[in-house]
Formats: structure tokens, sequence, C-alpha cells
């Protein structure tokens, strides 16, 4: 089992009252609410806190991309990964992900995730998103056209990374005369690719086909939500004729672990709360536009709609396994049973999340690292001896 | 007046086509939210005109071609269903995305057209004046900022949504998504070749347009000098559906003398 240290950099600051009178942190919160002179603290702060995590022993570190929001300040994940490759050692980088169908043109993804990979020497996760459907109201890009910029990005990009140049590439969204990319990976064939996703049918089908073999990741769900979309993931392979091997199969979760059951509440609560009612809260014409999802997905959405977009409180969140929190013991506990249940090979774990400050984020990554980390990375030897 | 209903097929699209009246032909060109029933508006034109009130294609009953990708595809697409219904002598009439549909036609090809009546058009964008946005909107917003009358829009959001009609409007909205996203409901090339539409031109506008402010008359006045603008006070985005008699009167007044 690998563990990794995620962070999605929050505007932690942000005036809360604000962001609920708004509806939403996302799209159309006036970037007044952002003081550069607090975000220049903030960043210090969470890329030091990421750099923590390769000395405190996760197996890697990991950024993402959102746009024009303060539920996270990475709009580049690009910058926040080029900084964390010269500011570490050992510790894999995984960028989860680059939006594809956002980038004006996928060569310059294939260019900066070549580039961290030779920086780093080979320690680059190449993590490819659609950009959830905020952004395409943010960005301007046609939703309608989402899935078929992703794939033709997707294929140029691999053709970049593992074809000699110079080369043609043409495609119905992008057209280039030299594909020649300088510099070419360092990892071969190319870096891993690692597919985040929101839980869908198409995405599945296309990652764990034999030709890919992605890693799909399942996103901030519900336990009960994320077994069934890793499920149909080896339901998939099976289907493809092979049985899908534990590290294609990820989990990310926010994890909060202090001396007691009662304390580990007590201290996530408001900053937990925060999070999941403030920075994520968006309405469903925002989270999904037309054209981002089938339109019989989003039918299942507007009936879950009531569920979906409702405040939820921390312990119903423990409850449904939205996130892990408690003593180190009822953390192994509840991880163990987890993993049994789905036996994903990488477990990614936000510690910071909402506006969790620096004493307890960093209360909670050391007590994670020391007390809950080394088990949960034996889950996989445990896995072979099943075997 | 009774209309007919059924499908042509053109371009390997099949396309629902209402059909009622007599006289001179006029092509209706609905916008976003589609031509789902024959409204009272239609009725009375077609005591006057033969009207035909297509659902274009990936809305309501007619299909999804995987040809349709913007607005140029679409107006090729119903210039070549003028062609196979031997329309000529056509007075064509178009709403929001259906006025800016039918710009897109006449400056391609205005041969078989005799006049062009544009209610609340689509299709430019104007320097300093910011449209609604129908895609970011609830359903509900979008239904009360269609009207200037609120009774109007209390009485549509009191229709039940049945999964029928929900399947409709999550396609129509796929569609119209797919042709006006980005650039947002216009293509900034078109007013380029807006001196290209030679036939005699209205431009009709609900004073109180929350969708499309009547700004926008302004911009299309000064694009299209010989275009004679009409705009209705105390109306929005829909002067057909809000006001249908001041708006057949001004058709029959425009189209009807020609």
């Amino acid at each position: 089992m690998e563990v990794i240290l995620f962070h999605l950099m929050p505007y932690a600051d942000l005036d809360l009252e604000k962001g609920r009178a708004n509806g939403t942190v996302w799209v159309n919160l006036p970037n007044s609410n952002f003081d550069p002179v607090k975000g220049h603290k903030l960043y210090n702060r969470y890329l030091d806190e990421l750099e923590y995590g390769e000395e405190l022993g996760f197996d890697a570190i990991a950024v993402n991309e959102h746009h024009q929001t303060a539920y996270g300040l990475m709009p580049s994940p690009i910058v926040t990964a080029s900084a964390l490759a010269r500011r570490t050692k050992r510790a894999k980088i995984a960028i989860l992900g680059s939006a594809l169908p956002l980038r004006e043109h996928p060569l310059m993804v294939a260019e900066e995730h070549a580039m961290i990979d030779v920086i780093s020497g080979g320690r680059l996760i190449s993590g490819f998103v659609r950009g959830i459907g905020a952004e395409y109201h943010t960005f301007g890009v046609n939703p309608t056209f989402s899935h078929d910029r992703f794939h033709e990005a997707h294929d140029l990009i691999v053709r970049a990374w593992t074809e000699p140049g110079p080369f043609a590439f043409q495609g119905r969204h992008y057209n280039v005369q030299y594909v020649n990319l300088w510099p070419r990976p360092y990892q071969k064939p190319h870096p891993p690719i690692w597919i985040p996703s929101q839980g869908s049918r198409e995405t599945i089908d296309w990652s764990a086909h034999p030709d890919r073999r992605y890693t799909y990741l399942q996103t901030f769900s519900p336990a009960s939500v994320v077994q069934r979309y890793l499920k149909m993931y080896r339901d998939t392979c099976k289907g493809f004729g092979y049985e899908a091997e534990d590290r294609q199969l990820g989990w990310a979760v926010p994890v909060y672990v202090a001396q007691t059951d009662e304390a580990a509440r007590r201290e996530a609560k408001p900053h937990f709360e925060a999070f999941r009612n403030v920075f994520v809260r968006m309405p469903v014409e925002m989270l999904l536009p037309p054209g981002y999802t089938s339109r019989e997905s989003l039918k299942s959405v507007m009936k879950a709609k009531a569920a979906m977009f409702a405040d939820i409180t921390l312990e119903k969140s423990i409850e449904l396994g939205v996130i892990v929190c408690g003593s180190p013991a009822s953390a192994r506990a509840a991880l163990e049973s987890y993993w049994k249940d789905m036996r994903f090979g990488n477990l990614l774990v936000l510690c910071q999340f909402g506006t969790l400050p620096a004493d307890l984020t960093r209360k909670n990554m050391e007590l994670f690292a020391r007390e809950v980390m080394p088990a949960v990375k034996a889950f996989r030897s445990s896995a072979e001896l099943v075997r | 007046m009774t209309f007919s209903e059924r499908f042509i097929e053109v371009d390997g699209c099949r396309l629902n086509l209402r059909r009622g009246g007599s006289g001179e032909p006029l092509l209706y060109l609905h916008g976003a939210s589609g031509a789902p029933a024959v409204l009272p508006f239609m009725e009375k034109l077609a005591q006057r005109f033969d009207v035909l009130v297509p659902e274009h294609p990936g809305f309501g009953a007619s299909d999804e071609p995987g040809w349709l990708e913007n607005m140029h595809d679409l107006a090729y697409f119903y210039l070549d269903v003028l062609e196979s219904l031997e329309l000529r002598g056509l007075h064509l009439v178009g709403s929001s995305l259906g006025g800016w549909l039918a710009l897109e036609m006449a400056v391609r090809d205005a041969s078989r057209l005799k006049s062009l009546l544009l209610v609340g058009p689509a299709g430019i964008s104007v320097p300093g004046v910011k449209p609604g946005d129908v895609f970011l909107w609830s359903p509900e917003e979008l239904t009360r900022n269609l009207f200037f009358d609120p009774a109007l829009a209390e009485k549509m959001l009191a229709q039940p949504m049945t999964p029928e009609l929900l399947d409709v409007s999550l396609k129509n909205r796929h569609t119209v998504a797919r042709l006006g996203w980005e650039p947002r409901m216009h293509d900034p090339f078109l007013r380029k070749w807006l001196h290209r539409v030679n036939v005699p031109v209205k431009i009709v506008w609900g004073e109180a347009d929350k969708i499309l402010p009547v700004a926008y008359a302004g911009e299309f006045k000064k694009l299209m000098p010989a275009a004679e603008v009409e705009i209705i006070p105390r109306c929005g985005h829909l002067p057909q559906a809000e006001r249908p008699e001041e708006f057949c009167d001004i058709v029959m007044r425009f189209a009807g003398k020609r």
C-alpha cells in the first residue's frame, strides 16, 4: 500500500459567512475576498506541509488543479509541483491532475510534466482530469466537447512522451505539424498516469482498458460509493479479461487523528464542516453544466439533489465514511475495514481541509504518520499473504 | 387552425415539423426552450400564412445528429431544408437563438427569403452589455427572467415536470450549450457579414428583456441600418408568448404588406 499526502490548498482565511451568503465559493465569489498577504502566508505554509510529508515518510505528496475558487488556490499544479520537485529528494510528486480540456494546448501539459519528471529524476505521477463543471463556467470551454477534448489531449500527450519526434498530429481539436518534445520524460515509457474521478462509468471503462490500465482514484465520496465504483473498476477489468492489480485503485479521503475519538471530533468539527458545507458547495447548474456528464447521470444527481446539497455534520460524515476521524486506533480500524472491502492499493489522505489551522494540521500529520501509516502500509503485505 | 405534425428527413436527420394555415410561407425558428407545442401566436399567424414550425436538430422530438457541432452546421442544414421543401418567397421569423440562426442563414443565402423578422436575436456581442447567464441560472430563475409579467412565469412554473418533459428540457439544454456556450450565444465573425442580408429586416425587442438586454437592438441597428426596430414596452424576452396579439400585428404589418 502506498500512502500519499494530498493537499487542496484552500483559502483557509475565507470569511465563511461571505462564502455562505454567496451560496458558493466557486465562479462568482468576488476575488476581493482574497487577501494576497494572507495568501502569501498560506502558500508557504501549505508547501511546508507537503515537504514535511516527505520527512514523515509519505510515499508521495500530491497537488491538484482548481480555478477561480476559495476551495483550492492551485490554478496551476505545475507551479506547486515544480516548487516541490526542488525541495524534496525521495517522495514521488503527484499532480492529480492537470485539467486537460481546459488547457489551450495539451503539448504544454506534456512539456511541463516532462520537465518536472526530468528535474525530479523520475518522481512524477501524472494525473489527468477534465476539470470540474464549475471550471467550464469560468473558462468558457464548451462542456459538450469536454470528453472529446480530454481523450484527444490525452492521446497527443502520451504520443508526444513516447513516440520519436518529430511527427505530425491531426485531431479534431488539436493539430500540430511537428510534435518533438524537449525534454522527453525521465521515466520509461512515461510517468505513471492516474485518473482521479468523482465516479463515472465512462471514465472507468476508459481507464481500465487493457491498453491503459491507469490508476483510478475515487475522490471524496461516501465509502459505500467509493466501494461501488472501485468494484465497478475491478469488474470492468475482468470484463476486459484481466485481474486489476491493487495499485490500479486509489481512494482520496480527509483524515483527522487525535489522541482520543472525542478530541479528534472536537478539533476537526468546525474545519471539516467548513470544508464540506462551505468550500465544496455549489448549485447543480454550476457543478454539472450540459454535456459534462451523460444526461442519465445528470438526472440521478438531480434526484439525489436534496441529500447532496444539504449541510452535513462531521458525525454524519464519519458514519458515511466521507472522512476518517478518531483516535489512531479508530482510524487504523476504520481504514483496515474499508481496505478489506475495497482493496485499494493507494490511500490519499487529506490532512488539511477547510479552515484547519497550521498547528492542528501538523499534529494530525505527525500522529497519522507515526500511529496509523505504518499499519496502513502493511495492508499490502497481508494481501500478498492472502494470495 | 389545425397544425399537422410529421417528421421530414433532411441530411440524414429526422426533423419534427408542425405546419398549419395557408398563404405565403412563414418559417418560425424557435429559441433555446424549443417549440414543444402550437402556441396562440402560431395559430393567429396561420390565419394569414402557411406557418412552418420545426423543432431544430437536437431539440424536442427531432434527431440529435452527430454532425451538429456549431451554429454554422445548423444554418447550412436549414438552407437544405428550404431547398428540400421547395420554399420560396419565405418570411423567416427567428426568436433568440433562432434569430441568430436566421441571420447565419441569411448571410449565406437569402435568395429564398422575402423578409426576415428577428425577435430578441442572439448572434452578436455588444461591448459593455452583459447578457443573462442562462446556464448558471436554475430552471426557476430562468423562467422568471424570461417574462416581464411575473404571473406568466408563475403559470409556467406551476406546470408539473413529467419525466418526458425533463428529458426534452435536458436535451434542449445540451444542444443550446453545444451551439452557444462559447463564444456565449454569438459568433464573433457574424457581424462582419450582416451587410449580406439583402431582404427587408425587422427587429422586435422586449424593453424589459433580461436575457438579451434591449441595448442589443441598438447595436443591430448600427450593423444593419436599413432594419426597422420596434421596442415593445413592459415585455420580456419572448414578445410572441408574452404579447401575442401585439406581436402578430407587427408580423402582419411587416411581412403581410410585402
